[in-house]
């Protein structure tokens, strides 16, 4: 199955049929299907879950349930217990790197974190080693932004305690190899933390058969509501794992000196927990189960060629990463003569929405030599409208700045000093 | 109580348009972007102060020689950014070289109400160039490319012997 766009779900973007929103990567806009599911909970069966002595709080704390069991689902994970809310991917890596660590990190130990990553996976593990003492090693890319098995086989060894690694790279849609990273590291005897806040909406998790330890994830860009997502886990290990907050909730018995801890996964969900927010999260999986995960990947992996083409065709324009057939739903790239902020604010004036910077993966910037980029990126309410109005918007802004087919004579190359 | 009547909804910023944007890249701050005054290290500076943006990345870089009196007798500036943190740190080195501490603390302060919008501050036939970042004023993500290298100038003057 296939489908063209998916534009007349969203109401944002019904509303400003203008719009050209290419940031999904930062975060998804939200179907209509997830809004009324919000409205819905708060209108008909807004109370405080597992303090049920009456009907409406039996309610709320039903469709908790029900909302963890159909995410877990879609993640592909037959245990729902193991599935940990939080407020997204970087709670839940913090989550795995302060309870797992502190626990299981000490002096001469080796953390391993790609070159790849998001600041979300990286400083966590960067601060783990600094508080414990341990090696923080990095798997260095290739020129064109992809790490391999190889590199990581390299730096991996019997000290090797835990493996971070992203499921596809936000500044540059790298799609790693997760099963074959996977595999090496835990040969190693080492725990894998994948980071899956841009792969979980492009691509089947399944997480059961994925090879990794722990899977984090952001509800907001899979067209969920900000401030939920998740930590997938496997049983053993979060069995193991001692608190990470400490509240309500979370609790078995409280006594004057010493507590005991509440069963998976109210162990790691201290706190009233945000019902509404995993109600429309499980609203939105729902709407990608509709549309077929296979049928969203490829009209993803469409757009993303069909632009990556067309932006290389413009002279000046470099487009950053690994062949498109290799990227997951994104499109970094530099202009020549134009810093990706003037390039942003400029698209902006056409309406065309893009991030631009360091896309908060600085490690890797410094080592690609870039200091900022200019990123679209693609879901499923994108077209190749989308793609015309970028080109477009690129082709207006060398004109304003005199940089037309990449004339760098006329711009004297800024950014960095001779 | 606050009476809601009282305070209306403030109007939704609106939407920018090619004609607003080509009012912030006028041709005067593409020309210091194209062509920056100033622009390199310094060989042997009295004072320098660097300002990064965390949110971009961008780094601006300001280098002073400074006089017995406080006198700015040279400025340079180094770094990164876009077009206009570089045109904005181009119109401040113009504006640094020969001047007082004071006087770059109060030109400063001109700046931040440009980008404000004051309408007082648009006639300041003193500003010169600097009138080219009034088309940031519509840009609020903006304002700081434009502040960077007055913050790096102001850590550069507290470094400067007499400053």
């Amino acid at each position: 199955m296939t489908f063209h766009s998916r534009r007349a779900d969203f109401p944002l973007l019904v509303r400003q049929p203008t719009l050209r929103y290419l940031d999904s990567a930062a975060t998804a806009q939200k179907p209509a299907v997830v809004l009324d599911a919000l409205r819905e909970f708060y209108e008909t069966e807004n109370a405080n879950p597992h303090r049920g002595a009456y009907a409406l709080s039996v309610a709320a704390t039903d469709r908790y349930h029900e909302a963890r069991a159909r995410i877990a689902r879609f993640m592909g994970m037959a245990d729902a217990s193991c599935l940990i809310f939080t407020r997204g991917t970087t709670e839940a890596i913090n989550l795995i790197a302060s309870a797992w660590g502190q626990a299981n990190i000490s002096a001469g130990d080796e953390i391993v974190v790609t070159r790849l990553e998001h600041h979300a996976n990286f400083v966590p593990w960067q601060q783990l080693a600094l508080a414990t003492g341990a090696t923080f090693r990095i798997v260095e890319a290739s020129a064109d932004g992809q790490v391999t098995p190889e590199a990581l086989r390299a730096i991996v060894s019997p000290r090797t305690r835990v493996v971070a690694c992203g499921h596809v790279s936000n500044a540059l849609g790298t799609l790693n190899p997760v099963r074959e990273l996977a595999a090496i590291a835990r040969e190693a005897g080492a725990l894998v933390v994948c980071d899956g806040a841009q792969g979980a909406p492009h691509l089947r998790v399944d997480f059961d058969q994925l090879g990794v330890d722990a899977y984090a994830f952001s509800g907001h860009k899979i067209g969920g509501p900000m401030g939920i997502g998740g930590l997938l886990a496997r049983r053993e290990l979060l069995e193991a794992m001692p608190p990470y907050h400490f509240g309500g909730d979370m609790i078995e018995f409280v006594g004057d000196d010493t507590s005991t801890w509440n069963v998976l996964p109210h162990r790691f969900e201290a706190g009233t927990p945000n019902v509404a927010g995993a109600v429309g999260l499980a609203a939105a999986v729902d709407y990608l189960d509709a549309l077929g995960m296979d049928a969203v990947l490829a009209h993803e992996q469409r757009l993303t060629t069909l632009a990556s083409e067309r932006l290389a065709a413009i002279g000046g324009v470099t487009v950053l990463g690994p062949p498109a057939a290799e990227r997951n739903g994104v499109v970094s790239f530099v202009v020549d003569g134009i810093h990706a902020h003037d390039l942003a604010t400029i698209l902006d004036g056409t309406g065309v929405c893009v991030r631009a910077g360091h896309h908060c993966a600085q490690p890797l910037m410094r080592a690609l030599g870039l200091d900022a980029t200019a990123r679209a990126s693609f879901w499923v309410y994108n077209d190749d409208a989308d793609v015309d109005a970028l080109v477009e918007g690129i082709q207006h802004a060398q004109r304003l700045f005199g940089t037309v087919g990449g004339d760098t004579a006329i711009a004297t190359p800024v950014g960095h000093d001779a | 109580m606050p009476d809601a009547s009282e305070s209306p909804p403030p109007e939704p910023r609106p939407a920018p348009n090619s004609a607003r944007v080509q009012g912030l890249y006028q041709d005067l701050l593409l020309a210091h972007y194209r062509r920056p005054r100033n622009r390199g290290t310094m060989e042997h500076p009295d004072a320098v102060g660097t300002v990064a943006n965390p949110l971009c990345g961008d780094a601006i870089t300001v280098a002073l020689q400074v006089d017995t009196d406080g006198r700015v007798r040279d400025a340079r500036f180094t770094g990164q950014g876009c077009s206009i943190a570089q045109a904005s740190a181009s119109m401040l080195t113009e504006h640094a070289i020969g001047a007082m501490p004071d006087d770059l603390r109060r030109l400063r302060q001109r700046v931040d109400q440009l980008l404000a919008g004051d309408a007082d501050v648009v006639q300041d036939t003193t500003l010169g160039d600097l009138h080219a970042l009034a088309g940031v004023a519509g840009f609020p993500a903006r304002f700081r490319c434009a502040t960077l290298p007055w913050e790096a100038l102001e850590l550069a003057l507290r470094q400067a012997p007499h400053g």
